[in-house]
């Protein structure tokens, strides 16, 4: 299997050229900007044919681009971040409704005031409400595997949903790491060109798409996405274990859980940090600790079943959000607690608003947390429910 | 209700059909949701006429959007995508991209015409952009704005589309005389100044007009845009048997005048007048939406309407 030393960024370019897009519609934006970048390379180079790059004027364009190209039968691809992404919004919605497959990469980045291009999850978790699939990537590898396999979950005829796929400014996005990429023909047979839902090129029985909804129709719409995002979680298991069989890596659990068996503390969280909390568990079991990972790749259909069976079994879940819901708490760890609420699984949870704005968690920071957790399980009662982990004092 | 199988199959005499001048094939069908006397309804039957069905449509939000049908249904024999209110022009850039990636032939006598239909808001105010972006980057496609100069969908708010004077929901005159304070928005103009392919107007009352400019936008090569005048006696307050007068009017006014931008030239179509426009009057009394005009507003409309019909003489001169 031919090795690139490569950035995110570029991980996600060479995913979507595998992935034979045939329209990318985008706009530049750090730190976003070397995926667009690396895709007009491929076209300047003659690397790839039949791909038609619309240098657009806005994100809101970019998308929206992307959605009349889909609804026309081509994989569409696109990638943003942050201000680029709020603008997107409103199409977010649009691509979701119009059940159209595009592809898009965020690379995480903070919402301004102040200005920020460094690494945080709010973004992305702003748009979870649009009806997009979410996969947060850990490393350049899976920015690599997530493009190709959302394209096919996405375009799966029972899910025909958007896909975003996630990564870290900076941290993955300018970060160069090996990244293993199959042969064209590995991936061809993996990923078979698109068979669209429907195609605007049907002049024999012309439709059409996205009609006034009256209140009589408007909610069975709405119930068929819920339904595609519940079949959604069957199409990541069965592609993600297809993917491990043809490529070695598998992805067939929403939650990667790493030394978890016997844990009785759980850091959950999402995205690059994961890697470093992966190191501070090895670090700390050898220090005694009985710690293990929960690395949540989908927030979007959100894993609750996988979710219900780890949090049975351990006493204390410690979630680390690089985001923030003014006004409530970090979003994963609302929906975390959301899901255990109706069920027998109780452990202690905390929240760490970590990160915020690219601040650098490091496996100190997690030590720290593993020894606040342990002394809140001996207790047997929280000290506080959301810690401001970094704060200056 | 003559089915729908049998209206297709319906022949005129040839002798009858050798005098037509607009396509006898119908592809916009009778149960759309339009106001009587609709403008726009006229304009989006005359396209689908012209491109015999052969056309992908983009429609933002805007009176087509109602006027199209609800869910399950379209008066539309043509695939239609529903999109947001500001993003024709990205979405046909879209479908343009998408057609080319895949082989299609794009334009031509053969080929899928790309054609985006959108209300003057949804183009001159919230659509700008993506008009700019659509004409800049040079697709091949046809943007249509049909105007019917205010939000008509939303209940008659002005937009800068909205001529000096009128009356709207949002301009209700009143004891203070809030009119429409600023004169009808040029997009045209703003159009052209992206030197596109081919830039024209067009109007309901000249369908045979308006059918010639469609089908040259189908074999000019790059973006094309054709701003129609549509009447709207709903928000025009004016009778719905007036549709066709008060456009007629528009145009021998000169308040509306036809012409023709390509290859940098302009071309002033008949019948706009030839002589002395007909006083702006004429086409002001027939609406109720300008009856809180002065003496003094009608003389500003006047003078703007002459104002820039001679700017646009001058440029068929010049650049004729």
């Amino acid at each position: 299997m031919p090795k690139k030393v490569v950035s995110g960024n570029y991980a996600a370019a060479y995913a979507a050229k595998h992935a034979r897009v045939e329209v990318v519609a985008a706009y530049p934006i750090t730190p976003q900007t070397s995926i667009i970048e690396k895709i007009a390379e491929f076209i300047a180079n003659g690397e790839v044919e039949n791909l038609q790059y619309v240098p657009v004027e806005s994100e809101h364009s970019a998308m929206a681009a992307c959605i009349g190209a889909s609804a026309t039968g081509a994989r569409a691809f696109t990638a943003t971040s942050a201000q680029g992404l709020a603008l997107m919004h409103e199409m977010l919605h649009w691509a979701a409704g119009a059940r159209l497959p595009v592809v898009m990469v965020d690379v995480n980045r903070a919402m301004a005031p102040p200005w920020s291009v460094w690494d945080d999850q709010t973004d992305s978790l702003a748009q979870r409400d649009t009806g997009w699939l979410q996969f947060y990537a850990e490393n350049n590898q899976e920015v690599y595997d997530g493009v190709l396999m959302a394209f096919k979950i996405g375009e799966h005829e029972k899910v025909n949903l958007p896909v975003m796929v996630v990564e870290s400014a900076f941290i993955l996005s300018h970060t160069y790491d090996v990244v293993d990429m199959p042969e064209q023909e590995e991936i061809d047979e993996f990923l078979p060109p698109r068979k669209p839902l429907y195609t605007l090129t049907d002049f024999e029985n012309p439709f059409s798409v996205g009609a006034l909804g009256t209140p009589a129709d408007y909610y069975e719409f709405r119930y068929k996405i819920a339904k595609a995002m519940e079949e959604a979680k069957k199409v990541i298991k069965e592609v993600g274990k297809e993917f491990g069989e043809r490529f070695g890596r598998d992805y067939s659990q929403m939650i990667e859980l790493y030394k978890t068996d016997d844990a009785e503390i759980v850091f959950m969280g999402m995205g690059s940090l994961m890697g470093t909390v992966k190191e501070a568990v090895d670090i700390l079991r050898s220090e005694g600790y009985k710690v293990g990972a929960a690395k949540v790749r989908w927030f979007r259909p959100f894993p609750r079943e996988e979710l219900y069976e780890l949090a049975k079994n351990v006493e204390g879940i410690a979630v680390l959000d690089r985001n923030f819901s003014f006004g409530q708490e970090g979003i994963l760890f609302n929906e975390a607690k959301g899901v255990l609420y109706n069920t027998d699984a109780k452990p202690i949870m905390k929240n760490y608003i970590v990160g915020l704005g690219g601040r650098d968690i490091t496996v100190n920071d997690v030590k720290a947390i593993a020894k606040n957790m342990k002394e809140i399980i001996q207790k047997g009662k929280l000290d506080r429910e959301i810690e401001w982990y970094h704060l200056k004092r | 209700m003559v089915p729908l199988e049998e209206v297709k199959k319906m022949e005129l005499p040839a002798d009858v059909k050798k005098k037509l001048t607009l396509p006898f094939e119908e592809h916009f069908y009778a149960g759309h949701t339009a106001c009587q006397g609709c403008g726009a309804a006229l304009g989006l039957r005359y396209v689908l006429k012209a491109y015999g069905g052969k056309a992908i449509f983009t429609i933002p939000a805007c009176c087509s959007t109602i006027i199209a049908g609800p869910w399950p249904y379209s008066a539309l024999n043509a695939p239609l995508f529903h999109t947001a209110f500001e993003t024709t022009g990205a979405v046909i850039s879209g479908i343009e991209a998408a057609l080319k990636a895949k082989g299609y032939k794009v334009k031509g006598e053969d080929g899928i015409m790309v054609v985006g239909w959108a209300g003057d808001g949804g183009t001159a105010d919230i659509g700008l952009q993506a008009l700019s972006g659509f004409l800049e980057r040079g697709h091949d496609a046809l943007y249509i704005m049909y105007d019917n100069e205010a939000y008509m969908n939303t209940g008659i708010q002005r937009s800068s589309s909205t001529p000096y004077g009128a009356w709207t929901t949002n301009t209700p005159g009143g004891k203070k005389h809030f009119l429409e304070q600023r004169p009808k928005k040029k997009v045209i103009d703003i159009v052209i100044a992206h030197k596109p392919a081919y830039a024209a107007t067009a109007s309901v009352a000249y369908p045979e007009d308006f059918m010639k400019k469609l089908k040259k936008a189908q074999t000019i090569k790059g973006p094309a845009f054709i701003q129609l005048f549509a009447p709207c006696p709903t928000g025009w307050r004016a009778p719905t048997d007036k549709t066709i007068e008060l456009a007629r009017l528009a145009v021998q006014t000169a308040y509306f005048p036809l012409f023709e931008y390509e290859n940098g030239k302009y071309k002033i179509n008949m019948p706009s007048p030839n002589k002395e426009p007909k006083p702006i009057e004429e086409f002001i009394k027939l609406q109720g939406r300008f009856k809180y005009m002065t003496k003094e507003d009608i003389e500003i409309l006047q003078e703007w309407v002459l104002r820039e019909w001679d700017e646009l003489k001058k440029k068929a001169e010049i650049f004729g």
